[in-house]
């Protein structure tokens, strides 16, 4: 298709014609098949996790939330399962942020768009949608012959489209429902919003989430893929030729014509295509393609066209996959008489599983040793160092001690320092000479401020390191950091 | 606005008859829409100046209609933070000092509170991480010269030192070479004496036992028995490491010559009871506290 356009040819824009192309709405057809089975499979999974994954219990003692995943802004707490994270541990997000990415790449080099047709959230809900509107206005040709039809309203098609709009908002209102329960204890929370004792906040993203949900499923549709999504852009960049996209394949379809036709022309030992034309694939697409025009930026990879194309195939009685998951190299083999090949394990798809491993990998050392207790100090800038009236250095430190554990911590400060240094805890006696003991309540922080002193004879001329420890006295778990003692 | 008429042959369109370089701008008129939001914006501005404070006046400025101003917004938001801290501060008032150290809450309270007063009111003289200047006591060190318990520190806060204050801290350091009591050869030799009490090196030549003598005649009465120094009177430590107005020789002469009476000004009626209380408290947990 690389023809040169003569500007002569172009024909001239019509000054009254709009600024934009008029959208042609979709009507896709009820199909059934293998990918319209995992499309459903991965939609209930999809779904099912969304709306009931806030109601999953997980007992974390007396005082923490007992949901299994909670975003818990006020406290800056999120929980996931066994997993409690601090704010100042937010890179597992970057982490997960890096292999989501990463994934999408690898998904793209394997299958094309394949998170697009199967996985995205606008698929899902639109999907679902669709599937509302069918079951409740009929298929393709019932539903484009309502829509024609310049009949006076007669009630059966009013309360037909009522219903449709009324389950379209009640499925909106639940998704947005379900977001705000990841961010609040579920079952109290759903007894508030249904008592009106929720929070002004709760009802507020449940009316955005409803309104984005029922606009963006029930009209944007295949639009927010074609027009406000980067990812066909971004993805028509990331792909190469050996993946493997929904491909009409033509050297096996062409010349098109009818099944009688086809039949009177094979019986003479002539070549024929095995399209026969019936427009099953483009009544099925849920962004209204043609996929015999080849790879275009609105095929969402969803596979729809394949079960309608092999139900047709397999009623006309030839081999099933006119159109399947393939690429253009396996065309032109075929073409030119030899066996198609596909290769899964290519230099890109190597590269981004060994990132996907390697960033998951570290996520699960560093989560795993992850300590539960942690220690860090700032030195004070104003004054670095105090001259003591004994000729001793004294210098000042505060101390951020965490205890992210379930229970209340006593414990120990001891430093690695300038020789016989002594270290001391503003508003903390303690037992010990010299060792200071703190208690620190559960999941919490506390601010200490410490003082270290070195003795006259034990001044350092210059800078040197400084180790605290801190020492669960219970557990024996001990954490640690590196600061500096300065000399004046 | 010339050629209006002349028609781009390429699109057919009508130019607007601008010309850059051979190309011509085509005539393409605005959506409704965005014109429709322009004039709205212009409506918008115009709304603007009539409801909200705007045009500066010579000495004043449009109030607008209803009188709204950010600053009366800021006045009604602090008076509501007073209020949420008033029962902390009310608290902080009502525990001893001692008490407030114990309890992390409170402490962190007038720490946090001492600080930003700190910085207000003392900073000036002991520097923001109050760690003095010549003259200017350093509060990080552990060398008081009125004492350096909490009570102390807060008398000395409340009060003062040589502040004019009914109960502040007298006391001061005489000029004995300008009143003539001591002779400026003499005035040598008990700086050079009082230099080696704290392990100073001194003069070649100089006379321990002279020195030792006038110290003991004209010093000890408020410098106590070896310059121990006596914090009911504010007279400092000579034997300890830290040096006030500093340790060199000429310094230690300009002193007894001169004389000292820096002045630490009361804070007792310029700041409320617990305000002081947390300052105290502050100045005692940088670490010098006793």
């Amino acid at each position: 298709m690389n023809k040169t356009v003569n500007p002569k040819d172009l024909t001239p824009v019509d000054d009254n014609a709009p600024l934009y192309a008029a959208r042609k709405k979709v009507y896709p057809q009820s199909v059934s098949g293998t990918f319209r089975r995992i499309k459903w499979s991965l939609m209930a999974f999809c779904l099912g996790v969304y709306y009931f994954l806030p109601f999953v219990r997980w007992n974390r003692g007396l005082g923490a939330p007992s949901q299994a995943v909670l975003i818990d802004l006020p406290n800056s707490r999120f929980y996931f399962f066994f997993i409690e994270l601090w704010p100042q541990e937010v890179y597992y997000f970057t982490g997960l942020l890096i292999i989501a990415a990463v994934a999408l790449f690898l998904m793209n080099s394997i299958g094309g768009r394949i998170w697009c047709g199967y996985l995205c959230p606008q698929t899902v809900w639109t999907d679902l949608f669709y599937a509302v509107e069918r079951l409740i206005e009929g298929d393709r040709r019932e539903r484009m012959k309502k829509d024609r039809s310049s009949d006076p309203m007669k009630l059966e098609r009013i309360s037909e489209i009522v219903l449709k709009h009324s389950i379209w908002l009640l499925i909106a209102w639940w998704t947005g429902g379900a977001w705000v329960l990841y961010f609040n204890d579920a079952p109290t929370l759903v007894k508030e919003l249904v008592t009106f004792q929720g929070p002004m906040i709760a009802y507020i993203w449940i009316g955005i989430l409803t309104a984005t949900t029922y606009l963006l499923a029930g009209y944007m549709r295949e639009q927010v893929c074609t027009y406000m999504c980067p990812w066909p852009r971004i993805q028509a960049a990331l792909t190469d030729e050996w993946a493997l996209n929904v491909t009409y394949r033509y050297d096996r379809g062409e010349k098109r014509t009818s099944v009688k036709k086809a039949a009177e022309l094979r019986a003479l030992g002539q070549q024929v295509g095995d399209c026969v034309d019936c427009y099953q694939c483009v009544a099925v697409c849920p962004t209204g393609i043609d996929i015999r025009n080849g790879p275009q930026l609105e095929c969402i990879q969803c596979g729809l066209c394949i079960d309608a194309c092999d139900n047709v195939m397999t009623k006309i009685g030839r081999p099933k996959r006119l159109i399947g998951y393939d690429n253009d190299i396996n065309i032109h083999r075929r073409q030119e008489g030899k066996a198609p090949i596909y290769r899964i394990v290519r230099a890109r798809t190597v590269v981004y599983s060994t990132i996907i491993a390697a960033v998951g990998g570290i996520m699960i050392y560093v989560l795993a040793t992850r300590t539960l207790l942690d220690i860090n100090v700032l030195h004070d800038r104003n004054p670095v160092a105090v001259k003591l009236s004994d000729g001793s250095i004294r210098n000042a430190y505060t101390a951020r001690l965490l205890n992210k554990s379930g229970h209340d911590r006593v414990i120990a400060i001891d430093i690695d320092g300038p020789a016989n240094s002594i270290i001391h805890v503003v508003g903390a006696d303690s037992v010990t000479p010299d060792r200071p003991m703190i208690v620190i309540p559960r999941d919490s922080t506390s601010e200490l401020r410490l003082l270290v002193t070195a003795p006259a004879e034990n001044n350092p001329e210059k800078s040197i390191p400084v180790r605290f420890h801190v020492t669960d006295i219970g557990l024996g778990e001990v954490a640690s950091t590196t600061d500096n003692f300065v000399a004046p | 606005m010339t050629d209006h008429s002349e028609i781009d042959s390429v699109t057919g369109r009508a130019t607007t008859g601008h010309e850059w370089d051979g190309i011509k701008e085509l005539n393409t008129p605005l959506p409704r829409w965005w014109v429709t939001c322009f004039y709205l914006t212009i409506i918008w501005a115009i709304a603007y100046w009539v409801v909200y404070p705007a045009w500066p006046l010579i000495s004043s400025n449009t109030t607008g209609l209803f009188g709204y101003s950010s600053r009366a917004d800021v006045a009604v938001e602090l008076a509501n933070l007073e209020k949420i801290r008033g029962d902390k501060m009310v608290a902080l008032g009502a525990a001893s000092l001692t008490d407030i150290e114990k309890d992390p809450a409170l402490l962190a309270l007038a720490r946090a509170k001492g600080k930003t007063v700190f910085g207000d009111n003392c900073a000036p003289c002991h520097g923001s991480g109050a760690a003095g200047a010549k003259g200017f006591p350093n509060l990080n060190d552990d060398d008081w010269l009125w004492g350096g318990t909490l009570e102390q520190i807060m008398q000395t806060i409340q009060f003062g030192a040589r502040s004019g204050h009914a109960k502040t801290h007298e006391g001061q350091m005489l000029a004995f070479g300008k009143d003539g009591v001591l002779k400026p050869d003499e005035i040598v030799t008990v700086a050079n004496y009082v230099r080696s009490l704290s392990g100073l090196p001194t003069r070649k030549g100089y006379d321990a036992a002279k020195g030792e003598k006038i110290f003991a005649d004209n010093c000890v009465a408020c410098h106590g028995d070896g310059g121990k120094g006596n914090q009911e009177l504010g007279a400092p430590n000579l034997t300890d490491k830290i040096w006030l107005y500093g340790s060199d020789e000429a310094v230690l002469i300009e002193t007894i010559t001169n004389g000292r009476a820096g002045v630490m000004p009361a804070w007792e009626g310029r700041l409320d009871p617990a305000t002081i209380k947390a300052m105290a408290v502050y100045v005692h947990s940088l670490g010098g506290g006793k």
